[in-house]
């Protein structure tokens, strides 16, 4: 038996008899029944973190600091981004906004077009179902897991002028990004990481839940005072690192903004490791725990 | 060429030379140059100021009917083009040259074609004597009597005649005083670099879904795009063909210290060419060099059916978006162009004073430092 179910309760068993039928919860990860999240165990560890934001010392704009970044606890990550026909099953339950044109229900394709909100969204809804703990990952869960995928975007020193810094930055965007295709392909295009995580760093950028920040730096990238953060702004992750307003569905830009804007904003999901106890009295709550 | 062949063909082609007898025999003695043309942004070698007597200068161009891509999200349109660009290329002589066009329409194309130069005098620009099938080709010669930069395409008559256009079949001719550039005083101007912005609106039909449709030919494709066009409302308003054209790797490059000419051109629509973060130092406006140049300018207004021509001098480093400044068409029809300039930094022009930080930060940090100490 599902989470699905027991969340509807037991009067509404027989409606919830859809193809919606998840993973029976923690510890059940490998025995999926049918439609799995097909999910990657991230054992704990460390790593140099470069950190997301913008920096700047004396008044110029600096790479990020790397920080030695440690997770104590795993947390298991989505094999792919969510499918275009999983995000179309929150869209029929009424829990999330329907995407603009052009979308296509397939479950080899990612849901694009997506902005943080919607996302979000999402997340609140499968957890609903489940009765698990989805949610979007932060910059360095993401940075984490992305292992070899994850693109380190210091600037390359050039002169240290504000202008030469612009323009390589400029071109190593354009770069990174110039040999995607343009439409969003199928799960597995863009192979997998050391991980087995999929399609990381390929034509969809990645919301995550780490708000823009900017911070002063002294000379020895100590900070000078507290990030000045926005929250309305979000680090999305893939072939570049970019910052996209929270609202957003689509980051392609011709104008103003200057730089490679990501060709498609999708998202995969986490969940923490339930401890088992919490996990089982979850499930002997489940039919209570609605909404 | 004018062969006896080509005279009994064309009664009207026959019909000119009648009118004036005499030009026949001055043009046999006169000097020719052929000019290979190049793909916009970029313009063919040329003198920007010329000592030599005026010629007859030889073009080619074949139309070519191709499926093209122009947006990154890979819409695909059934195109027509001279030459295989969207616009076609640019043609540059000096007032008082003739350009002679030889437009070939391959067997492989499906439509007839025919060319109208807005620089060019009589028969509707050319239309008239230029009109080709497909597996035919057609020499037409003009004679540059102004100086300016004026728009051609395609004119097949009728309801094609917009569809060819915005279809792609557009493009630029520079006619230069045979003295060169000169500002209101008539001092010289120069260029470093001359760049060709070609500005192309599409109307591509959309199905029931909103996604846009494709069609087998270019034929089946006529009667949704008509509908669309008939509305006014286009889907894309690009520069050189394709959204994205002109950014990324496709960025348009100068120096600090280089003066930069752009020509912009649309052959259907109205245009508002604006340089974010630079100027137009010298701009004509309406694109003729007859006329002085404006100076100083934000913005300029590029006429449907015309071109215009701008000399910036690049004095910060740095990037730059080339756009057309309704920003609604800049940043969400495809409208915008950069330019990576190199060079040193001039704080007197910009400074960034104090970087973004907290609100009162740095600044309550001197005041309260400027305060006097109680003693």
């Amino acid at each position: 038996m599902s989470f699905a179910m027991l969340a509807k309760g037991s009067a509404a068993i027989a409606a919830a008899l859809t193809p919606l039928v998840w993973f029976a919860g923690a510890g059940h990860d490998r025995s999926p029944t049918r439609d799995p999240i097909a999910v990657v165990r991230i054992d704990p560890g460390a790593f140099a973190y470069r950190q997301s934001g913008e920096f700047d010392r004396d008044g110029q704009p600096v790479n990020a600091p790397q920080r030695a970044t440690r997770f104590d606890r795993p947390f298991f990550m989505m094999t792919t981004q969510v499918s275009a026909a999983l995000y179309r099953r929150c869209v029929a339950a009424g829990a999330c906004a329907p995407l603009g044109r052009s979308g296509s229900a397939r479950a080899d394709l990612p849901a694009v077009g997506v902005s943080w909100r919607d996302a979000t969204a999402f997340a609140q809804w499968l957890s609903r179902e489940t009765g698990q703990s989805w949610r979007l990952p932060t910059d360095a869960e993401w940075a984490f897991a992305a292992g070899a995928r994850f693109t380190d975007d210091a600037v390359v020193e050039t002169d240290g002028s504000f202008a030469q810094r612009w323009l390589t930055k400029y071109d190593q965007e354009t770069a990174l990004a110039q040999s995607l295709p343009a439409a969003p392909q199928p799960f597995g295009a863009f192979g997998a990481n050391e991980r087995g995580l999929e399609d990381l760093s390929g034509n969809v950028w990645e919301w995550t839940d780490t708000c823009f920040e900017r911070q002063a730096l002294d000379a020895s990238s100590r900070p000078t005072a507290p990030p000045v953060v926005n929250c309305g702004v979000k680090v999305v992750e893939g072939a570049h690192r970019a910052y996209v307003s929270d609202f957003v569905r689509d980051a392609r830009a011709g104008g103003c903004s200057v730089g490679a804007p990501p060709s498609h904003l999708g998202f995969r999901l986490v969940r923490d490791e339930p401890g088992l106890i919490a996990a089982t009295l979850r499930l002997l709550r489940g039919a209570g725990r609605r909404g | 060429m004018l062969t006896r062949r080509n005279l009994m063909a064309a009664a009207a082609a026959a019909a000119l030379i009648a009118a004036a007898p005499a030009f026949a025999d001055d043009l046999a003695a006169m000097p020719r140059e052929k000019v290979e043309l190049v793909a916009p942004p970029f313009i063919h070698p040329h003198e920007q100021a010329t000592q030599r007597p005026p010629s007859i200068v030889e073009f080619k161009m074949t139309i070519q009917e191709k499926d093209m891509v122009i947006d990154e999200k890979g819409t695909k349109i059934h195109a027509m083009t001279f030459n295989g660009s969207i616009p076609g290329p640019m043609m540059v002589v000096h007032q008082g040259d003739y350009v002679e066009l030889t437009l070939v329409n391959p067997e492989t194309n499906t439509m007839a074609h025919n060319i109208d130069f807005h620089a060019a005098t009589g028969a509707l620009g050319g239309a008239e004597l230029s009109l080709v099938n497909p597996g035919e080709q057609v020499t037409i010669r003009w004679k540059a009597t102004r100086a300016g930069v004026f728009v051609y395409h395609c004119a097949p008559g009728g309801p094609m005649i917009p569809w060819h256009v915005v279809s792609g079949m557009n493009g630029a001719v520079m006619v230069l005083p045979r003295d060169g550039l000169k500002d209101e005083n008539g001092k010289p101007l120069h260029y470093d670099r001359a760049y060709y912005i070609g500005e192309q609106d599409f109307y591509v039909p959309r199905d029931d879904k909103g996604d846009y449709k494709t069609y087998d030919s270019l034929a089946d494709s006529y009667p949704d795009t008509e509908e669309v066009m008939r509305k006014l409302i286009p889907t894309h308003v690009v520069f050189n063909g394709k959204e994205g054209a002109l950014t990324g790797k496709n960025a348009l490059s100068a120096k600090v210290g280089e003066t930069v000419l752009f020509v912009h051109s649309e052959a259907n629509r109205d245009s508002r060419p604006h340089i974010i973060g630079g100027h137009g130092d010298y701009v004509w406006e309406t694109g003729k060099f007859a006329n002085p140049p404006q100076k100083d300018l934000e913005t300029w207004f590029i006429r449907g059916g015309s071109a215009g021509a701008a000399l910036y001098t690049f004095r910060e480093p740095g990037l730059y978006a080339y756009v057309s400044h309704n920003l609604i068409e800049a940043v969400e029809l495809g409208a915008a162009a950069h330019i990576k300039v190199q060079g040193q930094w001039n704080d007197d022009l910009m400074k960034q004073v104090r970087p973004p930080g907290p609100i009162g930060g740095a600044t309550a940090g001197l005041l309260d430092g400027a305060r006097p100490r109680p003693n």
